[in-house]
């Protein structure tokens, strides 16, 4: 699918300005399964969170750093062949852990069912789940006084 | 169409990613591989709060929200640790003037 096609183009190219390209289009194709689950308020979050702000934070400092071609000696070729064979020795053990399950073999409805829509999900934050929303507050808060007192110029 | 499909494609996210930060030199690239595994796990936190939503719509309206609601605090979470961990990249850069984390092995000596 396109997802996983465009993940491998990120780990893979050499460019790092192409990787953020690729993620963006990763970020837009898991949109799109979101969008095919009906949970619409999770895709425009996704698309304005991730692809609109992360990835615009990315390319600043892509730019800032002025990056043109990653350098690449050739003596770890052997570390990328042991990183590929672990990843795809991980990949086979959940494969294959997962794969015997059968009482999991629902069918998942795609466009039905209204528990995505923003009304639902906005009463129900604000109604039990409030605690969280006022602590990820005082997250952001903590993260952008860390990010500034980090980035200072002495 | 059946929840294996789900599973499947996140776990082969979430092990191009692993792959990614295992492989890369370059600080904002494992970064952004860091950035696909919690996308893959979004993936399928949805895909399983639908799957709860189908099988409680009886007995309850708001079945599976919980999962979607999860998934929200996830991505403030990372949306947090990107600002940081990009402030990070940038000290490290303007000390040593290079993104390549084999530099980082000077604080043995």
């Amino acid at each position: 699918m396109l997802a996983v096609f465009s993940a491998l183009m990120v780990i893979t190219s050499k460019n790092p300005v192409f990787s953020v390209i690729w993620l963006i289009l990763v970020f837009f194709s898991i949109s799109g399964h979101y969008l095919l689950f009906n949970a619409q308020f999770l895709a425009i979050v996704n698309i304005i969170v991730y692809a609109g702000a992360i990835m615009v934070l990315f390319l600043y400092v892509l730019m800032l750093l002025d990056l043109k071609k990653e350098t690449e000696p050739q003596k770890n070729h052997w570390i990328k062949i042991a990183g590929a064979v672990a990843g795809g020795c991980l990949l086979l053990v959940l494969v294959a852990a997962l794969k015997k399950a059968d009482n999991i073999n629902n069918i998942v409805a795609t466009r039905e069912g209204d528990i995505g829509l923003i009304q639902n999900l906005g009463k129900l934050l604000f109604n039990e789940y409030v605690v969280p929303f006022e602590i990820s507050s005082i997250l952001f808060l903590s993260a952008m006084v860390g990010a500034m007192v980090i980035g200072k110029k002495e | 169409m059946p929840i294996n499909y789900y599973i499947f494609l996140s776990i082969a996210l979430f092990c191009i990613g692993i792959v990614g930060v295992l492989t890369r030199r370059n600080a904002i690239i494992i970064f952004m591989c860091i950035e696909i595994m919690l996308n893959a796990v979004n993936l399928l936190l949805v895909a399983f709060s639908k799957m709860h939503h189908l099988k409680n719509v009886a007995a309850n309206a708001s079945a599976g929200s919980e999962g979607q609601l999860f998934v929200f605090f996830i991505m403030v979470v990372a949306a947090a640790e990107v600002s940081v961990g990009l402030s990070i990249i940038v000290m490290m850069y303007r000390n040593i003037h290079s993104v390549d984390i084999n530099f980082l092995n000077r604080l043995k000596h």
